[in-house]
């Protein structure tokens, strides 16, 4: 007779629960909103890949995830780009509070959005920024900007000074040092911070949202549509999450292997 | 060429790191910064090379004020105690970075990276990313990245420091012989008397911030102007012993010998060497007690407790004496220096004036 191990279980049992909703999720996008709605089960009776079809060939349904997607590019841009230089002034010099705007740096992490929902709103009007994606992006680094200095400048804090100093002592200007040398050693923290920045600035939908109106909508956003006077459209809303997942799980797969050193913060 | 540096001192956070220090290095020299961790090697160098401004006072490079020029300017090379490359670039081009950043032609770079390689046996090496070296290799491949460039000051911050033995010796040797055809002004941080020696030169002694002594190493050594500097260039460090002078005599208390002629009666320090002192005669005879015996292959380390004062012995053959054990060591008075109570020397140890 075959043991099962009890690691081995509770391993399975663990999976189980974390994989089950997104079993649930695929089988119903695959299924007709008759058989989601009347039948139970496991497997789709109907196949059918309509979902999906409805979702990328309406520019109305595939634009809100062109439109998250420029967003969450442009915030992870402007966030490492911004990011980058800051951080490396905290790890590399001493100046008058320091320590202080570090912490408030982190603090800004911390505030929920909504609390900026409406300040924002009532300035991207004024600049008659509303429903830009470089709205969306610029508000997303209210959190992301924060989050990235403080992942950066835990790898940047593991190179030692002498390097920066013997590249000057080489010849090396500040800017092409920190392309040439600085970047390629932290580039499993820019890995790391990119990923945090992308998906925090994915997953967010308040400020999205709120600055948004049509051309710019998330993709979130655009999923409230699926109810009707006509009553739910189940399969698109389940297509349309599926979807949703697929950006984020690429982008992990491309940086697993960072994310294991980033989470060591750093120490090249 | 020469380096100047005319009261050149710096002060952090009100603490005094370098005491005003006024400095000629003059080219195709080596000079030996040497002293304890902390005395001020380190703070000194970034200060030659321009990586800190100095608090006060002038840097002069062939006579023109360098202070506080861009050390991209500055056209010296430095290496560190920690094996410091570019990680992410091949040994190759961790050589070729000056030279690429100074536009070098393309044929001139790879004639002059090969050729700085093959002298420090790197040749083999060059498609390698440092990290995969080993640490003799890798202290290589700074060193050479320090060469390629033909700056005019190289500093070497304790670069053997962080090897073995058997490596350290080899580079020891090769260091010099390396970089004398370049004729640059070199400047050689360590806290060994030993290494400090071999490496010949000019040697400046430091003790906490200041330079108290400069000049050619063998003097240096052999006429220390004070108790601090003799101090410094002893390993172990040099043993002391209260004395008095008077009627041509040094009065030990226990033991006494002829004073140095011309030499005013008062009271002295006596200092002397470790490696001077003997198990057996002739010389003077003092009563000490034994702390403990260290013994490193054919010779044996005494640490002696005289009245109180911690001397250290290096002795011939293996020692293997209990601690508490009383015993007799001999002293060659030629081998005494004589302090004043000032620290400053008042006669040097006779075999050094007849050296």
């Amino acid at each position: 007779m075959m043991r099962v191990k009890p690691s081995a279980f509770v391993m399975l049992a663990y999976l189980i629960f974390l994989l089950l909703p997104i079993y649930w999720l695929l089988m119903m996008s695959l299924k007709t909103n008759t058989e989601i709605t009347s039948t139970f089960t496991l497997w789709p009776a109907d196949l059918t890949f309509r979902n999906y079809q409805t979702i990328l060939t309406d520019p109305s349904w595939y634009m809100g995830y062109v439109n998250s997607l420029i967003y969450v590019g442009l915030n992870t841009l402007i966030s490492i780009t911004v990011a980058l230089p800051a951080a490396y002034a905290f790890s590399r010099y001493r100046f008058m509070g320091d320590k202080h705007l570090f912490f408030w740096l982190l603090t800004n992490r911390m505030a929920p959005p909504a609390v900026f929902a409406l300040p924002f709103f009532q300035f991207y009007s004024a600049f008659g920024l509303i429903d830009t994606h470089i709205a969306v992006a610029l508000a997303h680094c209210l959190f992301n900007v924060p989050l990235a200095v403080w992942i950066l400048e835990g790898f940047m804090r593991g190179v030692p000074k002498e390097i920066d100093e013997t590249a000057y002592i080489d010849g090396y200007s500040w800017p092409r040092f920190f392309v040439k040398i600085f970047m390629p050693l932290i580039a499993s923290g820019i890995g790391v911070a990119a990923f945090f920045c992308f998906m925090f600035s994915w997953v967010e939908l308040l400020l999205a949202r709120t600055l948004t109106t049509t051309d710019a909508k998330p993709i979130a956003a655009i999923m409230t549509r699926t109810v009707s006077a006509s009553g739910m459209d189940w399969g698109v809303l389940a297509a349309a999450g599926i979807l949703t997942i697929i950006p984020g799980a690429l982008v992990i797969y491309f940086v697993r292997n960072y994310i294991a050193k980033g989470f060591a913060l750093g120490r090249v | 060429m020469t380096l100047e540096l005319q009261g050149v001192g710096r002060v952090v956070e009100g603490r005094v790191h370098i005491h005003p220090t006024d400095l000629v290095l003059q080219g195709g020299t080596m000079n030996v910064l040497l002293g304890p961790t902390l005395s001020g090697k380190t703070s000194l160098m970034r200060l030659m090379a321009g990586l800190d401004k100095p608090s006060a006072g002038r840097v002069l490079w062939n006579g023109q004020d360098v202070t506080g020029q861009r050390v991209q300017d500055r056209q010296v090379a430095m290496v560190y105690q920690q094996f410091i490359n570019y990680p992410a670039m091949s040994v190759y081009d961790n050589i070729a970075s000056p030279l690429r950043i100074a536009g070098a032609s393309k044929a001139e770079i790879d004639r002059r990276v090969k050729a700085v390689a093959e002298m420090l046996k790197l040749t083999p090496m060059l498609t390698r990313k440092p990290l995969e070296l080993s640490g003799g290799q890798q202290q290589r491949c700074a060193l050479a990245r320090a060469l390629v460039k033909g700056a005019e000051l190289v500093l070497l911050d304790e670069p053997l420091a962080n090897l073995d033995y058997k490596l350290r010796e080899e580079l020891r040797v090769e260091i010099p012989k390396i970089f004398e055809a370049s004729g640059a002004i070199f400047v050689y941080a360590t806290t060994e008397p030993e290494e400090a020696l071999l490496l010949g030169g000019n040697t400046a002694t430091l003790h906490q911030g200041r330079i108290t002594q400069f000049g050619p190493t063998p003097q240096v050594y052999r006429q220390p102007q004070d108790a601090l500097t003799a101090r410094v260039f002893s390993d172990p460090p040099m043993n002391f012993l209260p004395c008095q002078v008077s009627g041509g005599e040094i009065d030990f208390g226990s033991t006494r010998t002829k004073a140095p002629e011309g030499l005013p009666n008062g009271r002295y320090q006596a200092g002397f060497r470790a490696n001077h002192l003997s198990l057996h005669g002739p010389g003077l005879p003092f009563a000490c007690k034994v702390k403990v015996t260290e013994i490193t292959g054919s010779e044996s380390f005494l640490h002696l407790d005289h009245q109180g004062e911690p001397w250290v012995g290096l002795v011939h053959g293996v020692q293997d004496m209990p601690p508490g054990m009383d015993v007799t060591v001999h002293l060659d008075p030629a081998y005494i220096y004589l302090f004043d109570t000032e620290g400053r020397l008042a006669a040097p140890a006779p075999y050094a004036r007849a050296a």
